[in-house]
């Protein structure tokens, strides 16, 4: 059993005995020394076989048009839209990881944020794929950005697409800058670490130079803390503006004012559930459960379990506000999600985000690593089957009867899909590779403070109870 | 150039070369210490003005952007909605404020540090690779009024360095 909380201060982020050198050793050694293992390059192949499925399955669609896909006319957005809001959903734990926990002083966020940005990163290349290609003629995209151009024409302010464009570019530009300022120290150590001339000059050249001089550092500290206090509105504002792309609409389902907050709590419920399903796997490979330990992944479900209630909390009040309005449309469209064609969708939904979810309630559960695993796969699933519920039943059936249709996905929505999946680990398989997975001198800051914290408390902590 | 174990000793040598009279010194180390900018009297008022500033200039851009291109330059009845709707124009507006804010904190902080800078002199000293691990050092430089190379010299050795280097210009 884990050793329990102390009376003063937390349970250490970190197994006990480390220094800086051996912290720095240990996670530099994952990129520079350490023999590349078996798995990693079984597991890259197969992303990378996924990639080429996403090339093919982009290449056939410029080639035909979006009509290989299952989209209809009452249900226009299909699996495009359902998977960027899934994909940018789960760019935002990362963001809420990096930045949000730096701001409230967490400091069980070291040794997670590094991946946890990285993931975010990865997530938005992914969503960045969906709207440009289910734009019908994609070539033509440049028009949703404002440049003056012989037409004389501009974008349409008042489109939440629109403001998608802006969002999403912003987002990814910030968590980009974010990602690499974090990692400029880092490059610098493994600049000084590696033994190959190569190796120096890439790691050389992305370090900019950096030598690690107090009055830097001063500034960089400072820039570290504006950045994330400049991501959190953004984080908030991205999947808020993803979530007006429903909510500005008139559609039954979709124009609910609950949505922005709704959507970001579901974003960071479905964040968090993709980063404890990375982290599981990784600390397990590379034996960083020192760095990585069961207060993290505590800390994490706990997350999960808040967030998880708040859209639980959604849930209830969209039958509810449906209900209270009196509006057949609305009532009758939350009758059609529970009981209509797409209800065993809605029912797994219901299980998978509502159900599963409480058992972290119980703290065996929450320290119960594959049982984790496990929860955060369901409901990465949950959530996905929450957006294909939110774009699909509400479209498929709405005011004039003799519009309804079903949304049937064909193969080329799913090789799309799975395409992204492919693209997002092969990303994900390269950055552990080349990248050091955890903040090394973050890691090193903290083992300085856990070692003012063992002098302002002389008396050893193992034994102490609760 | 001398050379620590941990940060409190840096901090001790920092504060003992002050007294000193050193003025033009550097440290490095591979994480911020707490209270080491304080003792070298380095001052950073300037980012947050910068990241300010881009801020304002962004949403500013933003917004003189949307009421321009859709009230004056071209304006175009969209949904029977006012040429000027200020309400749809916010998004767009503090997106720009925040992406604007973000470049200038980041190439500021570039600007502000003098990066990139792939060579500097400290990198002479062989033993100075260790700052990005778990060494401290505390640098004078002979620019400053004070310096003399025998007297800094011994003067670092009082200081319970590791070690004291000569660093190539």
């Amino acid at each position: 059993m884990p050793q329990q909380q102390h009376a003063d201060g937390p349970a250490p982020v970190i197994a006990p005995g480390y220094t800086y050198a051996t912290v720095t050793d240990k996670i530099s050694a994952i990129v520079l020394t350490r023999r590349t293992p078996r798995w990693w390059f079984v597991g890259a192949a197969l992303m990378f076989a996924l990639v080429m499925l996403l090339l093919y399955a982009v290449a056939y669609l410029l080639l035909r048009g979006v009509g290989i896909w299952g989209v209809n006319i009452p249900v226009g957005w299909g699996f495009a839209i359902i998977n960027f809001v899934w994909w940018i959903g789960i760019g935002h734990a990362g963001t809420l990881i990096s930045a949000i926990l730096l701001l409230l002083r967490q400091e069980w966020r070291t040794s997670i944020n590094r991946f946890a940005e990285a993931m975010t990163l990865f997530a938005v290349a992914c969503a960045g794929l969906f709207p440009l290609l289910h734009l019908g003629r994609p070539q033509l995209f440049y028009w949703l950005l404002p440049y003056p151009n012989t037409m004389g024409l501009w974008p349409q302010w008042r489109s939440p697409l629109v403001w998608d464009v802006f969002a999403v570019g912003t987002y990814a530009t910030v968590s980009l800058m974010f990602w690499y300022v974090g990692l400029i120290p880092d490059l610098a150590t493994l600049r000084d670490r590696s033994q190959h001339r190569l190796a120096q000059v890439i790691y050389g050249f992305l370090a900019m130079g950096w030598r690690n001089a107090a009055s830097h550092w001063q500034r960089y500290q400072t820039a570290y803390y504006l950045l994330a206090a400049l991501a959190t509105p953004l984080v908030v504002s991205v999947h808020s503006v993803v979530g007006l792309d429903f909510a500005a609409g008139l559609i039954p389902g979709w124009h609910s004012t609950i949505f922005p907050p709704y959507f970001v709590a579901g974003a960071i419920f479905s964040g968090f559930a993709m980063v404890m399903t990375i982290a599981i796997p990784l600390r397990r490979v590379f034996g960083l459960e020192d760095f990585i330990t069961m207060r993290h992944l505590n800390n994490m479900a706990k997350v999960m379990l808040a967030t998880g209630l708040i859209v639980a909390y959604g849930y209830l009040i969209e039958i509810f506000t449906a209900w209270y309005s009196g509006n057949q449309f609305e009532w009758y469209m939350t009758v059609n999600r529970m009981l209509g064609p797409y209800a065993p969708a809605y029912w797994l939904m219901i299980g998978a985000n509502v159900v599963v979810p409480q058992l972290f309630w119980s703290r065996r559960v929450r320290r119960h690593v594959p049982a984790l695993l496990v929860i955060s796969i369901i409901v990465n699933v949950g959530m996905w089957l929450e957006r294909f519920i939110i774009v699909v039943t509400s479209l498929h059936r709405d005011f004039i009867p003799a519009a309804w249709g079903m949304y049937v996905p064909t193969r080329w929505d799913w090789a799309l899909y799975v395409g992204t999946i492919g693209l997002f680990f092969a990303l994900l398989f390269l950055f552990v590779r080349l990248l050091p997975a955890i903040s090394i001198f973050e890691m090193r800051e903290l083992v300085a403070e856990s070692e003012r914290h063992g002098e302002a408390h002389p008396a050893p902590r193992a034994g102490e109870a609760v | 150039m001398a050379e620590f174990e941990d940060g409190e000793a840096l901090l001790r040598a920092a504060r003992a070369a002050r007294e000193q009279g050193y003025r033009r010194m550097e440290a490095y180390t591979p994480f911020p210490v707490e209270g080491l900018p304080e003792v070298l009297s380095v001052r950073g008022r300037r980012l947050p003005l910068i990241v300010l500033g881009g801020g304002l200039v962004g949403g500013a851009t933003g917004l003189l952007l949307q009421w321009y291109a859709a009230a004056v330059n071209y304006p175009f009845n969209v949904g029977g909605r006012p040429h000027a709707s200020w309400p749809a124009f916010i998004p767009v507006t503090f997106e720009l404020t925040i992406l604007v804010a973000a470049l200038s904190a980041v190439l500021g902080m570039f600007a502000l540090n003098g990066l990139p800078q792939p060579y500097h002199p400290v990198f002479n000293v062989a033993e100075f690779s260790a700052a990005s691990r778990d060494r401290f050092f505390l640098c004078i430089e002979a620019t400053d009024p004070r310096f003399d190379l025998q007297e800094t010299r011994a003067f670092l050795e009082t200081l319970g360095a590791r070690g004291v280097f000569e660093v190539e210009p």
